[in-house]
């Protein structure tokens, strides 16, 4: 066959030249994003009317009640509270129920991750635990209660059994919906660049499965709290825990404490669940999950 | 090439080892010369970047599962996005570049791997006319520069003329070897070229033939 006779004009761009042109024609510019102060009044000025709203209707509901010294006004609860957040006291029970949490928050995730990870790689646990699994999801936290008595007594480690057996259900089916749901292309690919066995696992699976992971570590925490919250109601290890401080105002009847200490607890389920939306929020728009511009 | 059903992402499987042949064996002879490994790399019609990581992460990933230290990692992948005329966008993400670019991406890291045999499925196929024809010029200019071997897949008679050194058509159901035509052109080539024009008029005619056989 005839060698090619048909040769580019002197002045015509080069390959890499008209590649250039269209890259900046395909605009891939990152979008334009509001200021900071614009966005985050954005977000606060709608909360701000919510609570104002809330206010509004327990004040109402505290003129239109019977016993107004047994049903707390907002002034009072609010004077309490601000009086109780200057006593060393309440920073103990505070740190307690932390300290509780932390630990027992670590656990969950422990083994929820390792049951999770192994369920969904192999197949012989699958079929034997994985119906269990969903089905100590819908079994309310407080029934481990029991349970925990029994094993270890009395003791701060009965609410720990508590908040594993309630929450690392919802954690290992985070991990093994993410698992399953990893596209088959990118195992292939993972494979034919060389990743294999635990290699695959790091820097494919594990990766490709986050997001969905890191929806049932959150959703994992909101169990854990729940678990622990009870825990702290009925096995009263400590009375110097949240939990504990909440049961001994009850039984005192101080019940601008009780309504007090429930905002406490509120406001800390509140602020977790701010942290893992933000970190959802970016893990999302860096995995091109969202449009950068809406988040 | 060849129409659908013959087997063209079968045969790639088998020829990279994600599947096994039921009888028989495939034999991949490598150029000689190359200190290439044997191992293969391969390019998707959709770009099958991680999205979890930056474009340049994409790049070194081949490497890093090699065992290449991350100093000699993070200069190979600088050559390669240099290569592909992609300097400057290594901390994007794949999400935030155009199809053309995701491709040049998946080409860098096929190289990063460093194997002696490239696979192609489709890989311009998605793109549009314009991109996928300077894709052809930035691969045969690779090509021209490092002699590897490649097989390439394709359902576009110009675009097999335009690249290929010897053109495979096969039949569909059961898949077996039509024909095959050695396309002795000088490179660089151009697709609008008279002499790819007529080679793809004689492998459209002899495909049109393959295909007709199944109405009958």
């Amino acid at each position: 066959m005839a060698a090619d006779t048909t040769t580019l004009r002197p002045d015509a761009p080069t390959h890499h030249e008209a590649l250039a042109g269209l890259d900046a024609l395909d605009g891939v510019g990152r979008p334009l994003r509001d200021r900071l102060s614009r966005r985050a009044w954005r977000a606060t000025w709608p909360k701000l009317v919510a609570l104002g709203l809330i206010l509004l209707v327990w004040q109402s509901a505290v003129w239109a009640h019977r016993k107004p010294y047994i049903f707390q006004s907002p002034t009072a609860v609010f004077r309490q509270l601000w009086e109780m957040v200057g006593t060393s006291l309440f920073w103990q029970a505070c740190w307690a129920t932390a300290g509780q949490a932390v630990v027992g928050y670590a656990l969950v995730l422990l083994v929820g991750g390792i049951v999770g990870t192994a369920v969904a790689r192999v197949a012989v646990l699958r079929a034997g635990i994985a119906s269990l699994i969903t089905g100590m999801q819908t079994m309310p936290s407080v029934l481990w209660y029991p349970l925990g008595i029994m094993v270890f007594g009395v003791d701060a480690k009965a609410i720990i059994l508590m908040m594993v057996l309630g929450a690392a259900p919802v954690v290992a089916n985070g991990f093994i919906s993410g698992i399953d749901q990893v596209p088959p292309g990118l195992l292939r690919v993972g494979g034919i660049l060389g990743a294999r066995g635990l290699a695959l696992q790091r820097h494919v699976i594990r990766p490709a499965a986050f997001p969905s992971i890191l929806g049932g570590m959150k959703q994992g925490w909101a169990f854990a709290w729940h678990a622990l919250m009870a825990g702290e109601f009925l096995v009263l290890v400590n009375p110097l825990s949240l939990g504990g401080r909440t049961v001994n105002a009850v039984t005192q009847g101080e019940w601008a404490v009780v309504v007090a200490m429930m905002i406490v607890i509120i406001f800390i389920g509140i602020m977790v669940d701010v942290v893992f939306s933000s970190v959802d929020r970016s893990v999302r728009r860096r995995y091109g999950l969202i449009d950068a511009a809406a988040a | 090439m060849g129409a659908s059903g013959c087997g063209k992402t079968t045969l790639l499987d088998l020829i990279s080892g994600l599947d096994r042949p039921t009888v028989g064996s495939v034999a991949v002879p490598i150029a000689e010369g190359t200190t290439r490994g044997t191992s293969t790399a391969m390019l998707f019609q959709d770009s099958a970047l991680f999205p979890w990581l930056t474009v340049a992460a994409n790049v070194e990933l081949p490497l890093r599962l090699r065992g290449v230290g991350r100093v000699e990692r993070r200069s190979v992948a600088a050559d390669l996005h240099e290569r592909v005329h992609l300097g400057g966008s290594g901390d994007r993400r794949p999400h935030e570049l155009s199809g053309g670019m995701r491709q040049r991406v998946a080409l860098a890291r096929a190289l990063a791997q460093d194997a002696g045999l490239l696979l192609m499925d489709e890989p311009f196929g998605a793109l549009d006319a314009i991109t996928r024809d300077l894709l052809h010029d930035e691969l045969e200019a690779l090509w021209l520069e490092r002699r590897f071997t490649a097989v390439f897949v394709t359902h576009n008679i110009r675009e097999a003329a335009r690249l290929g050194n010897s053109i495979v058509l096969l039949t569909s159901r059961p898949g077996r070897v039509a024909a095959r035509f050695t396309v002795g052109l000088a490179r660089p080539r151009r697709s609008d070229s008279p002499e790819i024009g007529s080679l793809a008029a004689t492998v459209t005619d002899q495909l049109r033939a393959e295909v007709g056989r199944h109405g009958r």
